[in-house]
């Protein structure tokens, strides 16, 4: 069975059209890049797999157990959405770092809160928060930051923001994590920093969505491609199928001047 | 008692008194006001038409009419048109009437400067606590508040050293605050008549009450520069 399965996603604002009829699936430890040019509603999707947006139409699956529905309201309330969101991570574009919280407040709090609400946290307290904050260390390392988990967001460079905020995401334990554009505000040189650390967590087998216009990075880590256009998936297969011997006219297309860059 | 160094010691005493009540009345305000005009900015922005609505007209009818017919409607209202003088005719009732008054009108000034502050954060915050489980309460209290605070401190100091100015107005239902005290000196009150230099000198009980704010207030804004 597929870890997850997406199927006729509809999405609308006001009279645009932005998603008409999505439908995919995807298997745990893969990943799978998502590419098309701006407004083809690569976003819009990834939005609405962790609710950011409700899909009007189509429904969401993981493991076989339905997480949304846009014909039921029963997903919509707010402790069922706040519970389903959390089989995904997500890691922005402009990083939204919490300013006031250090870079390991920063993937300790949600954590915490989340303690909290534990019946046992009165007894347990300070075993639960050393957990979580070992937890965070151990993930801060990871993404190299060893050495920057006690500065604020305003003291760090825009791939250390990145990687704080990949730390944070996954400190959730997400089945998926989705990332949205996650270079797109940096530069080359901190690109690559980033791309690096989501290499490496491809390597480990973590179940990853990436949207991109990184083309290279797209081909070499995902394992799988699709390719969105006009709020339509165009096309999907595997990573290098897909760059190698696109089968859509529109495909080709917009893939011809990242092959010719290449060749 | 004509010679300036025998009156000083008696309106000295006298403008201690009045000033006590003045600062009992800044401070009450901003205790009441800072909380109630979170709750009013709430109300401007909820989702709901008809609350907003309702709000966003009562918050003009106060900014928009005189503090002093504010005082003046609620403490003589109840008992000329209803026959109820709910505030009583001494001191005490006056402080209350003042302090109501002053609570309403002050929250609708913070509600909005709330407003502003709390609209000011990109919504990148409220979304990135929501993706990591947060709840609506959660996201405001562990994330924006306190961005909201660092925003609006500096238009917040604002009101609240024109507040302490602002309690003088408490006058007109004859609140017994630090300018009423300087004032009674030129009718005349324990043998002093005609002098017209304590109502002057209240001015400076303002200015070193306005000055230690100032103070405080810097320090505040100095304390929340470790994020940006």
């Amino acid at each position: 069975m597929s870890l997850l399965k997406v199927e006729h996603i509809c999405k609308s604002f006001g009279k645009t059209e932005v998603l008409k009829d999505i439908s995919f699936e995807m298997e745990k430890s893969n990943v799978l890049s998502i590419i098309g040019s701006s407004g083809s509603g690569k976003t819009t999707l990834l939005r609405c797999l962790n609710f950011l947006e409700r899909a009007d139409k189509g429904s969401i699956s993981i493991e076989g157990k339905k997480i949304y529905d846009g014909e039921d309201s029963s997903f919509l309330k707010p402790e069922v959405l706040r519970k389903n969101r959390l089989y995904f991570g997500m890691v922005f574009q402009s990083f939204n770092l919490f300013p006031q919280y250090t870079a390991l407040g920063n993937v300790m709090l949600a954590r915490q809160l989340e303690a909290k609400k534990d019946p046992l946290y009165k007894e347990k307290k300070k075993e639960m928060l050393e957990g979580i904050e070992a937890e965070a260390v151990e993930l801060l390392k990871q993404m190299g930051l060893a050495d920057r988990m006690n500065n604020y967001p305003h003291q760090l460079s825009g791939g250390q923001c990145q990687r704080v905020a990949i730390a944070r995401a996954l400190a959730m334990k997400p089945d998926i994590l989705c990332f949205d554009e996650p270079t797109s505000a940096l530069d080359p040189e901190l690109t690559g920093e980033v791309l690096k650390v989501i290499r490496a967590l491809a390597e480990q087998k973590a179940t990853m969505i990436i949207v991109t216009h990184e083309m290279a990075f797209a081909r070499d880590v995902s394992s799988e491609v699709m390719f969105m256009d006009q709020g339509y998936v165009l096309e999907k297969g595997p990573s290098k199928e897909l760059f190698e011997n696109p089968r859509e006219d529109r495909t080709k297309q917009f893939l011809s001047r990242f092959r010719e860059g290449n060749a | 008692m004509d010679s300036f160094f025998e009156q000083f010691p008696v309106v000295f005493k006298a403008l201690n008194v009045g000033f006590l009540q003045t600062l009992k009345l800044f401070a009450v305000t901003l205790l009441g006001a800072l909380p109630l005009g979170l709750l009013i900015s709430f109300g401007t922005m909820s989702k709901n038409k008809v609350v907003s609505s309702i709000v966003k007209v009562f918050i003009w009818i106060i900014r928009g009419t005189p503090l002093m017919i504010q005082l003046l409607i609620i403490y003589y209202f109840p008992g000329l048109v209803f026959n109820n003088p709910i505030w009583g005719g001494d001191e005490g009732g006056r402080f209350v009437a003042s302090a109501v008054a002053f609570i309403i009108n002050y929250a609708c000034y913070f509600s909005e400067i709330y407003r502003g502050g709390i609209q000011a954060i990109p919504v990148g915050q409220d979304e990135a606590g929501l993706v990591l489980g947060l709840n609506k309460s959660e996201i405001f209290f562990k994330i924006k508040l306190l961005q909201m605070i660092k925003r609006i401190v500096p238009p917040m100091s604002n009101e609240i050293l024109t507040l302490v100015k602002d309690t003088s107005l408490a006058r007109i239902i004859a609140l017994q605050e630090v300018i009423w005290a300087g004032q009674s000196f030129m009718k005349g009150s324990q043998g002093i008549s005609g002098a017209i230099w304590p109502l002057f000198f209240t001015g400076v009980y303002y200015l070193v009450c306005n000055g230690v704010l100032t103070l405080l207030l810097g320090r505040v804004e100095k304390k929340l520069e470790f994020f940006k």
